[in-house]
């Protein structure tokens, strides 16, 4: 049943990528036209749709450069454009720098100095053509099941997600950690309550004190608001799925992470340092938390949702598990894995592990998940400061 | 008899639904559970008291807080926003 290794695409560096993917990337929102325009045109094209790079501080003009580097780097990324408009405040010449660091070819395309928006557009799928028709030299080998590095997302949450989807997707992170693999556990806001149970499995003290550091700093941002977070955290739609206070919806969150010690504290969009479970300070919104995740090199995320979400991204195939029953027969289309069989009796829990393990290798060899054949691909980047 | 609710933890004072629930009907876990009959409609997702909860008192799933009670509540009545509150998330308490 379980495979030992699976078929991917063995890059230079040595990291292993499960989709030859032409990354256009806008270092501002008003590239973003451009770069859609160039996107569309081009089939392995995947358009990181970044709308920021202006008027914000160097604090959150470093997290997107950092952020959109990854992307460009990400190993199911065979190259990328940058397009940039020529004035904006992120550098995209330093963008640009950093992504070449890397193994996959980049160009960077600027509309001022191009001489406007459509030869920016000609030029730029011009150059995703040759990049896409280079990539074809790629063929998939025999590649260890320990280069994966998974994603343990979760969104439009209710009950079934603590009872059945998340459980599963901890089984699934302990099996694959065994077998050497890395895991991120994003989503600081939605660990409120429950950072005792990480607290008690980090690997070292110093690991113990920066998880509850982080987890605190963002209660004190929250309270700052003066608000009551219910509504927000958890959603509308988490408390009709009977999700009461930000508490329930921790302790059901914390299960995704499995078993195993917490070996790493990851900052945002950071690619994991060392095998094993690793936790990543970024917001409960869901498109924030898998921007980060993708940034950081996650080649497979998986998203467990009860209310049922669509969401997908760019150049990482997005794996929806949903443990509520209903929710699979009426948005079947949205929905790769039904742990609602859990709920009805039908699968054990760890059944539901191997059932997600094995989507995952399928995936990791081509299949297309539901996300992928209904085009999902959003975008959304953390944003701390002020918008000037 | 099929369950009807799920018990995660022995220390839980409420269980979570798994059917959609009626009034006057008797609760059904696999783990063991004290004799309660549902007061109101619970809907699927949902929870149910199967302990008395005093103002102020520890609303436990999981085995941890999941916030407290805002009002007495009764074995059998549904636990959600309108009797139980955040302790971690709430800034206006």
């Amino acid at each position: 049943m379980s495979k030992p290794s699976f078929s991917g695409y063995l890059r230079p560096d040595g990291s292993v990528g499960v989709r030859n993917l032409v990354a256009i990337i806008p270092s501002c929102g008003c590239a973003q036209h451009a770069a859609r325009r160039i996107a569309a045109a081009v089939p392995e094209a995947a358009l990181v749709d970044y709308s920021g790079g202006c008027g914000e501080t160097s604090a959150d003009l470093e997290v997107a450069t950092r952020l959109l580097a990854g992307y460009g780097r990400h190993p199911n990324v065979v190259a990328s454009i940058v397009v940039s408009l020529g004035c904006e405040g992120l550098d995209a010449h330093d963008l640009s720098a950093r992504i070449a660091k890397g193994w996959p070819p980049t160009e960077l395309l600027v509309i001022q100095e191009l001489g406007g928006t459509e030869r920016t557009i000609a030029r730029g799928i011009e150059l995703a053509q040759a990049f896409a028709a280079d990539a074809q030299r790629y063929e998939r080998e025999p590649c260890p099941i320990s280069a994966l590095t998974v994603g343990l997302e979760c969104g439009g949450s209710d009950a079934t997600s603590g009872l059945a989807a998340n459980p599963s997707l901890g089984a699934f992170a302990d099996r694959l950690v065994a077998l050497g693999g890395r895991t991120i556990l994003p989503e600081t806001s939605e660990l409120l309550g429950a950072e005792h149970i990480l607290m008690a499995r980090a690997a070292t003290p110093e690991l113990a004190s920066e998880i509850e550091r982080i987890v605190k700093a963002c209660e004190r941002e929250l309270k700052a608001t003066g608000e009551d977070m219910t509504g927000k955290q958890p959603s509308p739609g988490n408390i009709r799925g009977g999700i009461s206070t930000v508490e329930e919806k921790a302790l059901g969150d914390v299960l995704k992470g499995g078993s195993t010690l917490v070996i790493d504290v990851l900052t945002y969009g950071q690619p994991p340092r060392k095998p094993g479970l690793s936790f990543m300070d970024t917001p409960g919104n869901d498109l924030a938390s898998v921007t980060g995740l993708a940034a950081a090199g996650c080649q497979v995320i998986i998203f467990t949702t009860g209310r049922g979400s669509p969401t997908g991204n760019a150049v990482v195939p997005v794996i929806k598990v949903t443990g509520n029953p209903g929710t699979y027969a009426r948005m079947g289309d949205d929905m790769d894995v039904n742990a609602g069989e859990v709920i009805e009796g039908k699968a054990t829990i760890p059944e539901m592990g191997n059932r997600i393990y094995d989507m995952v290798l399928r995936v990791a060899e081509g299949e297309e998940t539901a996300a992928e054949r209904t085009g999902h691909q959003e975008f959304m980047m953390l944003r701390k400061g002020p918008l000037y | 008899m099929r369950a009807n609710v799920l018990r995660l933890h022995p220390d839980d004072n409420v269980v979570t639904a798994i059917l959609e629930l009626e009034p006057g009907e008797r609760l059904q876990a696999d783990a063991p559970l004290p004799k309660v009959d549902v007061k109101q409609p619970i809907p699927f997702g949902h929870k149910v008291a199967i302990r008395p909860i005093t103002k102020g008192e520890h609303v436990v799933k999981y085995g941890a807080s999941i916030g407290v009670a805002t009002v007495d509540i009764a074995i059998g009545e549904h636990v959600h926003i309108q009797n139980l509150a955040s302790v971690r998330g709430d800034a206006t308490r």
